[in-house]
């Protein structure tokens, strides 16, 4: 009796805790409703079972428990019950498995206007870099990552030279333009995840890796990393400010390219960059020291 | 009963038994011993211990987690450290260690009516190494740098690097060499385990008469022999780059501004070969507890099983599909998104059988005659964390959903869900059930009943919400949850919430232990047969059984194992090695 009672409070408390707890997605800021469409409908379905499977079994403790003078059924198999569920849950599945993978393939396919915007994980901090006005990146090498050349641009590359370069500082992106994020990390794998844009993926050092988004709302939006990248990985935050198209070329305008970074005597270092709010891998590194030496 | 000539369809033996081993000392006897029976009581134990350590890991790892900042000696180094080495210990030194080592060695011989293993010399081994992996697993928490801190994933390149703890220590030298060890000695049991169960059945134990216990553990063990190779050679591999330089998963690093001498190797294929083990392991550690819970609810509900074969392919099924689905534990690594579709289609045609084991075990409820025994308890909670973990896997499983949601406390939540406390609370199921058998008394009542409550409830209460935090976005293996936007304050109160509820269930775990130890002595005496059950282990001559299991003459298979109830029949039950017939046969074949 007080078992199957605790079964229904099982289920009807899970649900209310469903419907009533304040804890919930973040407000999406980019295009990627449709996931969250996936979820709602995994919801629904996964929680009917849920309930269904545990109050029927709540309803079997109650209705056969022990009484002196019972004696249970003997039934080895019933093959037409059996077909008809596995039938019905085939049919399930298939309603899971069909909007997802519909979704997916939006979400590995990328709009032919996506603007690229390289993203460059380092132990522990962000930087990125735009393609300049040729519109294309130059190639880059993790063996000619340098204290000067941070992302490893291969110089001999013209198409590099006027890539615009923020190192260990905010990234901004225009709004409503879909951009495809390359993937790069120069050490141990990172991955690039914003909550409200729902979309993330690891960053592997030697591949380029990318997945693609486009805003929706303009604002300040917090990156986490992802992927385990040792000791600094929960600090390892960075900042996307999704601006309006006026915001955002005024801030590309006070960026620097490639080729200005690494122009002899150069003295506007990376440190002085204009919007630099992320900590710098090397800060969190060095604090991590004082913590580890207490 | 052992005069009785074999009745039709009882096949003469064919090989006439051979002589035991038989122990010379006490040394031999208890603690060198080659009965499977010790050997099952030194692979839990050595599985209790260590999981014991694992326990108090996550206790500290939810201090950390609820209280931030209170706790200073709580680094994020020592964080890492502790949420792998719980992880790897819970995955593998405690679960599979526990249902193939412990409850395969104990039951696996009973259970088809054998005397013993078929290699015991072999199996003994088994153990020893198992405790030496346990050992150098161990010794890691005192070496310089202490244990590794990778996660218990071992991604390279981050876990044999400097700012991984234990990366450029002992840590990941010591966690590969056990983790090696640990394959080598569970090799020895595994090929134990299959050939007794293929070869040293019984006559009349069909393949289709054996108990689903016996099944799962069957399978799983086939499973870990096919899986766990893949594991050894990425071990291996690891093992090389750390210590002699080679490049198998380095590509060219440059970290903290200094070039490494790797080039060209591929971090992916890592997770490749990791996964290949790593997913058919859920499955090594979820299909003992299929069949361990299908006879505990059978028995305990004085009813068949119901769909036994379909319960079997089931199992079957199940173990082929679980090689062809890992790469759902990287569809964000990077790999070829393409593959996300193959991956989720298989992931999600996995659920069909595992669906079907559901049901059949809530119809074997169905006008069955449910005694709320402990054992029954625990398998009605198995039923509810299960339903719950797996139906969280269709959001995983589903490749888009599954984006926003790796990484984050929503994957924390369900595999403990799933693999972390419906496996145990079967544990604790087949610990009540089977007492009775390895000690001849009962464990107490009212500390079970205690145990069961606050551990099924209070689980439940840990990790139910913790899916929320996930969708909230809320990443996991993240020492510090400060400065973060998303995060709200009642998120933080949450996480204290859930921190409590996992010291209380912790604790309710103090007092199990305590009812193990005490009974023992103090329990109440069971007979040899106290559930009532028709399996070969409750037909012995003498409880505990002793070396031999069986007295002079083995028993004979004359019926399955899922007499119960049967109409006509005086009791409720008839067991295996019962002859006569009780009207027509409805036993499947």
């Amino acid at each position: 009796m007080a078992v199957a009672l605790v079964l229904v409070l099982v289920v009807v408390g899970s649900v209310l805790f469903h419907l009533l707890s304040p804890w919930w997605w973040t407000p999406i800021a980019s295009n990627w409703s449709y996931i969250d469409n996936t979820i709602i409908i995994t919801f629904w379905i996964t929680g009917v079972v849920f309930a269904a499977v545990v109050l029927f079994m709540a309803y079997c403790v109650f209705r056969f428990r022990h009484r002196d003078g019972n004696r249970a059924a003997y039934e080895p198999e019933n093959k037409r019950l059996e077909s008809w569920l596995t039938i019905v849950t085939a049919v399930g599945v298939t309603a899971l498995l069909v909007p997802g993978l519909f979704v997916w393939s939006r979400f590995v396919n990328v709009p032919s206007d996506a603007t690229d915007v390289e993203v460059v994980g380092q132990q522990w901090q962000w930087s990125f870099r735009l393609p300049g006005k040729d519109g294309k990146l130059g190639t880059s090498d993790t063996r000619d990552v340098t204290a000067d050349n941070p992302l490893g641009v291969i110089a001999s590359d013209p198409n590099g030279q006027d890539d615009v370069v923020v190192e260990a500082a905010d990234l901004h992106l225009p709004v409503g333009k879909p951009v495809k994020m390359l993937l790069r990390s120069i050490d141990v794998l990172h991955d690039f995840y914003v909550p409200e844009f729902r979309a993330k993926m690891d960053m592997i050092p030697g591949s380029v890796t990318y997945f693609w988004f486009t805003p929706t709302k303009t604002g300040t939006f917090q990156v986490l990393c992802a992927e385990l990248c040792g000791q600094g990985h929960p600090l390892m935050h960075g900042v996307v400010m999704v601006d309006t198209q006026q915001d955002y070329l005024a801030w590309l305008g006070q960026q620097q390219t490639f080729a200005q970074l690494s122009a002899p005597q150069q003295t506007g270092s990376a440190d002085q960059a204009p919007g630099k709010t992320t900590a710098s891998g090397l800060k969190i590194a060095a604090k991590l020291e004082t913590v580890g030496s207490r | 009963m052992v005069d009785i000539t074999p009745a039709d369809g009882i096949p003469p033996a064919e090989v006439a038994e051979v002589e035991l081993y038989h122990p010379h000392s006490w040394w031999t006897k208890y603690v060198f011993s080659q009965d499977a029976k010790v050997i099952a009581i030194q692979y839990s134990a050595t599985a209790t211990g260590i999981g014991l350590v694992a326990l108090v890991l996550s206790w500290l790892m939810r201090l950390q987690l609820g209280f931030p900042g209170t706790f200073d000696f709580i680094t994020p180094e020592a964080y890492y450290q502790f949420i792998t080495m719980h992880g790897m210990i819970m995955v593998i030194y405690l679960l599979t260690a526990l249902f193939l080592g412990g409850f395969g060695n104990y039951l696996i011989p009973l259970m088809v009516g054998a005397r013993d293993m078929v290699f015991p010399y072999v199996n003994m081994l088994s153990y020893w190494i198992y405790l030496l992996a346990v050992l150098v697993l161990v010794s890691s928490f005192f070496a310089p740098g202490g244990p590794t801190g990778a996660g218990w994933t071992l991604y390279p390149p981050q876990a044999i690097m400097s700012g991984t703890p234990g990366g450029q220590d002992w840590g990941i030298i010591l966690m590969l060499s056990s983790l090696i060890l640990f394959i080598i000695g569970f090799t020895m049991g595994g090929l134990n385990y299959v050939v007794t169960v293929l070869q040293g059945r019984t006559r009349g134990m069909t393949m289709m008469r054996l108990p689903l216990t016996v099944w799962g553990i069957f399978t799983a063990t086939v499973m870990a022999l096919l899986a766990f190779p893949a594991l050894f050679v990425a071990c291996v591999m690891m093992l090389l780059d750390r210590a002699l330089g080679t490049s198998f998963f380095m590509p060219a690093i440059s970290e903290m501004g200094e070039q490494l001498q790797h080039n060209g190797g591929s971090p992916i294929l890592f997770q490749h070969l990791f996964w290949f083990f790593g997913h058919p392991e859920v499955y090594i550690v979820a299909l003992p507890a299929f069949g361990i819970v299908s006879d505990l609810i059978s028995t305990h509900a004085r009813k068949n099983i119901f769909g036994y074969r379909m319960m079997v392919w089931a199992i079957v099924g199940i173990g082929a599909l679980s090689f062809v689905v890992w790469a759902h534990h990287m569809y964000v690594s990077g790999m070829d998104p393409y593959f996300g579709f193959f991956f989720a289609t298989t992931t999600l045609i996995i659920a069909v059988p595992t669906a079907i084991k559901v049901y059949n075990w809530v119809l074997t409820l169905w006008r069955g005659d449910i005694h709320l025994t402990i054992p029954m308890l625990f398998a009605l909670a198995f039923i509810v964390t299960f339903v719950n973990g797996g139906l969280t896997g269709l959001f995983l499983g589903n490749v888009v959903v599954d984006v926003p949601l790796s990484d984050t406390m929503f994957v924390v939540a369900h595999f403990h869900m799933v693999m972390g406390v419906a496996p145990i609370l079967v544990v604790f199921g087949a610990i009540y059930h089977w007492y009775p058998k390895v000690t001849g008394r009962m464990l107490d009542e009212m500390l079970g009943r205690f145990h069961f409550w606050v551990t099924f409830l209070g689980a439940y209460l840990i990790f139910f919400p913790m899916h929320y935090l996930g969708l909230m976005g809320v990443p996991r293996r993240y020492a510090e949850l400060t400065d973060m936007t998303i995060m709200t304050e009642s998120a933080h109160h949450l996480n204290s919430f859930i921190s409590i509820m996992a010291f209380i269930v912790g604790f309710a775990q103090m007092v199990f232990l305590f009812n193990l130890i005490w009974s023992i002595r103090h329990g109440r005496e069971a007979g040899g047969n106290p559930w009532r059950a028709t399996t070969l282990e409750w037909q012995t001559p003498h409880t505990p059984p002793t070396h031999g299991n069986f007295g002079k003459d083995l028993p004979i298979v004359y019926r399955w194992a899922y007499d119960y109830s049967v109409p006509g029949a005086k009791e409720d039950f008839i067991p295996q090695n019962m002859p006569g017939s009780f009207g027509p046969s409805r036993e499947p074949a």
